[in-house]
Parts: structure tokens; sequence; C-alpha cells
């Protein structure tokens, strides 16, 4: 049974009647101790996902789905406190920017301190000692004085490691990162990956990677699922899928890396953008910017359907010429 | 207005439709904010009573009916129709004083405004434009008002200039000063970093120009919300110095001034007590809901 | 720090300078001399005209007379009341305790109701409750509030009985001074029913002076909030799983506290102009009440001397408020 289990889940915001659906019907589910790679262009709804997942999401947003399985239950049947008590201690989360995720006013061992106490408990001088383990763990140098500074004091990369120490204080069993290196220098950047994949395979979480970098999801994930306003275009294995993407979108996203584009004058991109509430088009919802569109995808919206490698959501998937 | 993105029209719609003027623009997202709305219409009812005071009023607003003092309002025991609020202890009808008050108040907030408003953006522009050492001056000098209480340092003028309705407007411009001065040195230094003025200044406009006519227009709106809730403090000030005895003398039917003497109604007379309390609060609170809707349509960014 | 609070009393003197400029200028700024003014309308016989002139000094060069007025204030001489020809000093120090002791009170008043009440009305933004709360603290903000003083008079006093109509203390009691406070000072003298008595006093007071800062407060905390709950790092609490009480208070509330507190401290000014309308509507013997007294005898020196006491007081309490924003705010702490 997978450790996660997402069936059928919206987001809504805006009016009733013509809500901008920023996630719409997304199936998802993730093994313990897997790696898996969700990517999409800004306004796919991946972050949204990964906050309707944790109980984020505030009125005037809506979140809908059958289920939100977690280890077997029902995070939606479960009452508030419980859900809680999983965040943090068996799903955690670190966010894009790591510059205005940590508390102004608090030391780097207060989050830390505080964290642990509100999940495990213990004596102030034990949470400390559990604090500074952490900050070992996550490659600080010189961890005992970092205890005792302020946000502002810390570079971004430093943050962003004390934030992955902050996700792991209390193991947990699904670890969400939500676009962790974007927001860093591209030196730091391989660096904190390396870091969040190297607690991964220690500690056998698993690994909800968003991002919209498919680079890193090659080099990462053994699962992808390719987002496209709110919907799931595509999922499979990493080589599978980057071997023969079978979804149009997919592919472009593809062709669209630069290592893909070497010797050519200008990269290849996907013309327009993401639909919002007011031109959401009624069949596939990449028609409007697919090259390979017809009448049909102009009309008629494609379900998920599943293939060898995976699901694709296609009238006409793409095959190996 | 957390929604992701706003609701626009179908696009049909708005190719047929110019883009709707600044104006339009701006009226309509003033009417957006009931509590605006409701100011606007408090204030233009108060102009109106203030421009026509001498039509609507039933009396002269000093005239004194000495058979018939303190007559309570008409619908209560003892009242007559032909004092509708009731009369003062000198038998003045409350409902003309009232009346009367609102175009003393309107004048006092108007005048004031204009005085401070004036010399402030003066000031103000002048700290930004000329160097450290004018700037230096003039905001050393505000800092010296703003270290002095608002009414006080209304009350500390009053004492040089004496008691008196113009002396306490003023004092009250004097007070409101610095708002002002801080307000159009802060847009202004912003204006001056943006390239529509180096521009103009490239093009070989005179400082002056560049004062006034380059850089003031783009600080107006701050300035716009600043003057309307200069209103609201300059009929409160007006209105305590009045009732201390030291703005609008007797028998001037200024709001305050009829409040001054009527402790020793309370127990008598419940009308000489609410009356002109109420007319001062609700300008008070006609100017404050205005001047806070005019801030959300004028900068959306300021939206709270 | 140390260096932090150096520079802004750097800034502070010239600043306290030029009221000493401004307060001396006050009396020389009225029509004819201060002799002439408090004589009044009867005027006064040459000799003693001359004689009064010596008394003050008036006879010599203003510059002469700043230098001399600014050493004299430097060591605590402001001057004689001309009524009573108590020291001026002398007579604040003794007014003092009770406006202190209202002012305080007014501001527990406005911080215990205020900021819960903007924390409410930003957690239920955009609910009854929330347009509930601004519209009752817009209405404060805009009040008038010796008018305000007379309804509470009104209806509490007068309508109900409950409370007394005017000053500090009930006459049968007379406690000693000891601390000026007669909230502290009716406990120590032992006296049954004196510290009622005096609680009893302070209530209507306490509302008429703090309202306007309860409203101000209201709407300040409940802008922070907004500001605050939107961050980053308030999404990033509730995510490791923390109580909705936690996030409020210990994250959202902690960095919303900033801007309130610059805003408690502005309010001082506040308070000071406030107690001059309420002091005089409930016989409240402060420094309000006297200086709206002085003016109204012509006392010029009172009224030269309350202001620059109030104002060093206002200047004062700015730069503790300075040092207190740089406590609670790290990147201050460590900026400077």
């Amino acid at each position: 049974m997978a450790l996660l289990d997402i069936k059928n889940l919206s987001v809504h915001f805006g009016a009733d009647e013509r809500p901008m659906r920023a996630v719409d019907g997304l199936d998802l589910s993730i093994e313990a101790g897997e790696v898996v790679g969700i990517v999409g262009e800004s306004g796919s709804g991946k972050s949204v996902t990964s906050l309707a997942l944790m109980g984020l999401i505030d009125a005037p947003g809506r979140v809908f789905a059958d289920s939100l399985t977690f280890d077997g239950r029902d995070l939606l049947k479960m009452p508030a406190r419980e859900r809680r008590a999983m965040l943090g201690r068996d799903i955690a989360m670190i966010f894009q920017d790591p510059g205005t995720t940590l508390n102004p006013c608090y030391t780097v061992g207060d989050h830390l301190v505080e964290t642990l106490a509100v999940h495990e408990g213990g004596s102030r001088r034990a949470l400390r000692a559990r604090a500074l383990e952490l900050l070992q763990q996550v490659e600080i140098p010189d961890p005992q004085s970092r205890l005792a500074a302020y946000p502002h004091q810390l570079s971004g990369g430093m943050s962003q490691r004390v934030m992955i120490a902050l996700a792991i204080a209390c193991n947990p069993r699904l670890l969400i990162a939500d676009e962790p290196t974007t927001a860093l220098d591209v030196t730091v950047q391989a660096q904190v990956l390396d870091l969040l994949l190297r607690l991964q395979r220690e500690r056998g979480m698993a690994l909800m990677l968003i991002t919209h970098d498919l680079g890193v999801v090659a080099q990462t994930a053994q699962r992808v699922v390719v987002m496209y306003a709110g919907q799931v275009m595509e999922t499979g294995s990493v080589p599978a899928i980057f071997k023969e993407p079978q979804h149009p979108y997919t592919a472009a996203l593809m062709s669209a890396l630069p290592e893909n584009n070497a010797g050519r004058e200008r990269l290849q991109t996907i013309p327009g953008v993401v639909p919002g509430a007011f031109d959401r088009p009624v069949g596939c919802l990449l028609a409007p910017r697919c090259t390979f569109a017809n009448a049909r995808c102009q009309s008629e919206h494609p379900a998920l359907e599943h293939t060898p490698a995976g699901a694709v959501r296609c009238f006409y998937p793409l095959v190996k010429s | 207005m957390n929604t992701p993105h706003t609701p626009s029209s179908a696009p049909d719609e708005l190719a047929v439709l110019a883009p709707p003027s600044p104006m339009a623009e701006l009226w309509r997202d003033f009417c957006r904010n009931k509590g605006a709305v409701f100011g606007l219409a408090l204030v233009s009812t108060y102009l109106l009573l203030a421009l026509f005071a001498g039509f609507v009023a039933p009396h002269s607003p000093i005239e004194q009916f000495r058979d018939a003092v303190l007559t309570p309002p008409a619908w209560e025991d003892g009242g007559s129709v032909k004092f509708l609020l009731g009369t003062d202890a000198v038998g003045r009808d409350m409902l003309s004083r009232l009346i009367f008050g609102s175009r003393l108040s309107l004048a006092i907030g108007l005048i004031s405004v204009t005085l401070s408003l004036s010399l402030g953006v003066v000031l103000g522009l002048a700290a930004a434009f000329y160097g450290r050492k004018v700037d230096t001056a003039i905001m050393r000098l505000m800092d010296m008002l703003l270290a002095l209480p608002s009414l006080l340092l209304a009350v500390a003028v009053i004492a040089i200039l004496g008691p008196g309705l113009a002396n306490a407007m003023y004092a009250i411009a004097i007070v409101r000063l610095p708002a002002f001065v801080r307000l159009t040195r802060a847009t202004a230094i912003a204006e001056l970093q943006k390239d529509y003025v180096i521009a103009s200044r490239i093009a070989g406009a005179g400082t002056l120009r560049l004062m006034f006519i380059t850089v003031l227009p783009n600080c107006l709106a701050p300035l716009i919300v600043q003057a309307t809730l200069g209103f609201s403090t300059a009929i409160l000030d007006a209105a305590a110095l009045g009732f201390l005895g030291l703005g609008a003398q007797p028998p001037t039917p200024e709001w305050g001034s009829m409040l001054a003497g009527a402790l020793e109604f309370i127990q008598r007379a419940w009308w000489v007590v609410s009356l002109p309390g109420i007319a001062i609060l609700l300008a008070v609170l006609a100017f404050n809901l205005m001047g806070d809707g005019l801030r959300d349509a004028l900068d959306p960014k300021l939206k709270r | 720090m140390i260096s932090f609070i150096l520079r802004r009393l750097g800034v502070l003197i010239p600043t306290f300078l030029g009221i000493t400029v401004l307060v001396f200028a006050l009396i020389h700024l009225i029509p004819g001399d201060p002799v002439e003014a408090m004589s009044g309308e009867r005027g006064m016989e040459p000799a003693r005209y001359a004689a009064l002139m010596t008394e003050f000094g008036l006879d010599r060069p203003l510059p002469v007379q700043y230098i001399d007025y600014v050493f004299k204030a430097a060591k605590g001489d402001l001057g004689n009341s001309i009524v009573t020809q108590e020291p001026v000093l002398r007579e604040f120090l003794d007014r003092f305790p009770a406006t202190f002791e209202l002012s305080l009170c007014a501001m527990l008043f406005a911080v215990c109701l205020g900021i819960p009440a903007g924390v409410i009305a930003a957690l239920k933004r955009n609910t009854p409750i929330d347009y509930g709360v601004m519209g009752v603290s817009l209405t404060g903000y805009s009040m008038p509030i010796f008018w305000w003083a007379l309804l509470l008079i009104l209806f509490f006093s007068v309508h109900l009985g409950w409370t007394p109509v005017s000053g500090r203390l009930a006459i049968e009691f007379d406690p000693a001074r000891v601390t000026g406070l007669m909230l502290i000072d009716s406990i120590l003298s032992g006296e049954e029913g004196a510290f009622l008595s005096a609680v009893s006093h302070l209530i209507l007071p306490t509302i008429a002076l703090g309202t306007i800062p309860l409203a101000t407060l209201a709407r300040m905390t409940r802008s922070a909030m907004l500001e605050v709950l939107g961050e980053d790092y308030v999404r990033a609490a509730r995510a490791r799983g923390l109580s909705p009480l936690r996030v409020v208070v210990r994250h959202a509330l902690r960095n919303a506290l900033i801007p309130v507190i610059t805003v408690i401290g502005l309010q001082v000014g506040t308070l000071l102009a406030g107690a001059i309308l309420t002091e005089t509507i409930f016989s409240w013997p402060g420094i309000g009440k006297w200086m709206v007294e002085a003016i109204h005898r012509r006392d010029y020196p009172v009224v030269q001397g309350g202001i620059l006491l109030s104002a060093t007081l206002v200047i004062v309490v700015n730069l503790l408020v300075d040092v207190l924003y740089g406590v609670i705010n790290p990147r201050i702490r460590h900026a400077r």
C-alpha cells in the first residue's frame, strides 16, 4: 500500500459559480522511500497541491477530495488536532524562499527547540542537544554558534539547511520540498539538493520534489508527474518518460531544456501561458498551445489513460517514430 | 483581496468599450467602499447645510428667546414645534446653532487645511530639492513641532496669539504642518529618483518648474488623502479649543464652545450636552471614512 | 546598542534646544510685553512695572535673557508662578503623578483591549466581527473626547450613579502623600474603602482618555497582523504542526507587535494632549488642568515651563521607545 494516496483532489479559489481551479481532479500516490518529482510551469498547481495536502489552504480557497490517505488513514476524516499533530512529525515541508520562511524574531535554536518540543517534548537541555545534532546532520559549519544566530544573519543556503533541519527534526516519512533550490545561488543549489537526497536515502523518507526543472528530476527522482493547469498530464517512471515522452506537453518541456538546445540560436519555448479561470478551454487544456491539436482536442476533454509506463492525458499520445 | 486574479468583463465587451478614464476608475473604486460613500454623503449634507444655513435654519443662531429657556426637543414633554431640537440655557434655538455651527466647522477645516497644506507643500518640496542644509533645518524644525503634543502646541500658539476663532485656525494649521511637510518631502524624494524627472532636468527645466510642474502633480494622491484626514483633525481640535474656551468665543455657534458650559446642565437638559457632540462626531467620522476610502481608491497598494 | 542610543541623543539635543528657543520666544511674542499682559486691563503703576521688568530680567538684551533662561532651566529653575509664587518645577512635580497615574491606566486600558481587538479583527477579516470591530474603532478614533467624557458622566454617574463625577478621591479620605499615585497611597494609608474610592474615581477618566489610543491601537494591530499573517514564516510555522494559538501569538503577534510598540510610544503625545481635556472635565488635579488654568490666568511662567516639561517628556519617551524597538527587533539590535 502506498504511503500517500491522493484521490481526485481539487482546489478552487474565487467565486463559486466560476471558480479558478488551481488543482483539478488530481490523483497521486507516493510509495514509502520513493522520490517523486512533480514538474510544471508556474501556475500549474504544483505548490497548491502540496499546501492542500498539508491542510494549509485558507478560505476563500476550497479543497475537495475523495480521499487523502496517508499511511492508511484518511487525513480528511481525522480531527483537526490529530491531522495537525502529523504535520512536522510524519509529513514535513520545506519552502521555496528560505529568506522569508524563518521567523525573524527567533534564533535558529528557538525554531528547532520549539518544533521538537511540540512533537516530542523533553528537557530543554536535551532538546538543545538534539537541535545541535540536527544542525550537524545538515552540514552547517560551526553549529554551536549558529544555534544563537538570527535568520537575517544567515545566507540563503544556510537558511535552507536550517529549514531542512527543521523538516527532518522528527523523522518524517514524507518530505515535501517545494522548489527547494530555486531561490538559491546556482553554486549552492547542487549542494542543497545533494544534502536532501542523502538525508532521503539515509532515513528512507519519501520525497515529493516540486520543481519546474526537469533536469533536477532526471537526476534525482524515480517517478515523475507532469502537471498542467491543475491536472496531471503524464506520469510514469523517470527513465521511461525521459526516453519517450508520450504527452506533447512533456515533450515540449523537454525540448525547452537548455541541454537539448545545444547549437541552436534560440531556446525552444512553449508559446502562450497556462489558462486562468476565464479562458479555460472546454477541450484539452493544452489545446490552445499544442502544435498537434485538432478539432477533437478543442471540443472534448481527454481522460488520464493508463499506459505501460504510467498514465497520459492525451487523445493522440506521441509514439516513437 | 486574496483572489489570485481579478474578474474582468468578457473580452468582447472590453474590445468595444474604451478603458475607463482615471476619474471614472477612481469613482468606481471609491464607490466599492460603502463606508466611504456614507462619509461622502454626510460631508455633502454638512456642506449643503453650511452653504444654505441662512435659508435652512429656522431662527438666528444668536437670538435669545428669554421665555423659552432650556425648552426640550419637540418630541419630549414640554417641547415645542417652534424649537425642533430644543433651546439652550439662554433660550437660543439648538437646531439653528447646530446648522450655523457646520458652516464654522467646515470653514475652520478648509482654512486651516489650506494653510498647512500650501505651506507644507512648499517646505516639503524645498526640503527635497534644496540640498542637505535646507533639508536638515526644515526637518529639525518639524521634529520640534512634533515633540509637542498636538493640542498642547495649539494651546501654546493660542497663549501667544490670544483666544479666538481665527487664532485657533492658525494654531491648528501649525499643528498639522509637520504631517504635510514630511509627506511631501518623502513622496517628492521618491519621485526624484524616477526617469521622467531626470529626463525633464536634462531637457533644461528650472528647479521651480521641476518642483511644481513636474514633481508635485505626482505627489498629489497621498496629499489629497492627508488633507481629507486633516479636515477631521482640524474639526476635532477646533472643537476641543472651543470647549476649553480658547477657540471660538461666545456667542459664536461653534460646536465645541456650545459644549463648554454644558456640564452644569447634564442633569437637566441632555439635549444641550448630546446634540453638539453628535454633530462633531458625525462630521469627523464622515471625513475619516472619506479619507480611508480615498486612500484605498487612490492607492491599491495601501489597501488594508 | 550604546552607540545607537548615543546617536539618537545626538539628534535629540538640537531638537531640544530648538524647543527651548520656541518656549523662550513664546513669552516674547506676546503682544506688548509679559508684564503688561499679566497686569491685565487695569494697568499698573510705572514704578511697579519697572520693578517687575527688572525682577524678570526683561530689561536685558534678548540673547542674554535666552542664555540665562537655558542655564536656569538646566538647573531646574523654571521661574515662579505669578499666581501662587511657587516654583514652576515644584508645581509640575506635585501634579505630575496624577497625570502619570491617569495616563498609565488609560494606556493599559487601550493596550489590553486594543491589541486583542485588532488581532481578532485580523483573524476574522471580512466577517461581521471584523467590520464591527473596525466600525467601533473608527468611531472611537473620531470621538471628541471631551464630549465622550460628558456622555460617560451622564450615563454612569448621573443616570446609574455608579461612579463619582470628579476628583481623585472621596473627601472623607486623606491618605498621606507617599508616591503621589492615589492607587498606591490609598492602600498605604490603610483607610478602609480608600482604595475602592480611588479606583472608582479613575474609571471614567481612564475610559475617556484611553478611547483614542484604544481605537488607534486596534486599527494598527489589525493591519500589522494582516501583513504578518500573510508571511511565509507563518505558513512554515503551521506546516510544522504548531497549534493555531501558538502560531498566532508566538509567531504572528510577536512580529506584528514591533510596529505596534512604536505606535504605543507615539500615543504618549496623544495622551498628554487628551489629558488637557480629560483633566479639565473630571477636575483631575494633573498637569493638563494646571496648564489650561494657567492660560486663562495668563500665568506665563507656568505655561512656558509646562510646555517645556511636556515636550521633554515626549522626547524622552520617544527615545525609550526607540531603544525598546531595538530590543524587540533583532534586525535593528544587530545592525547598529
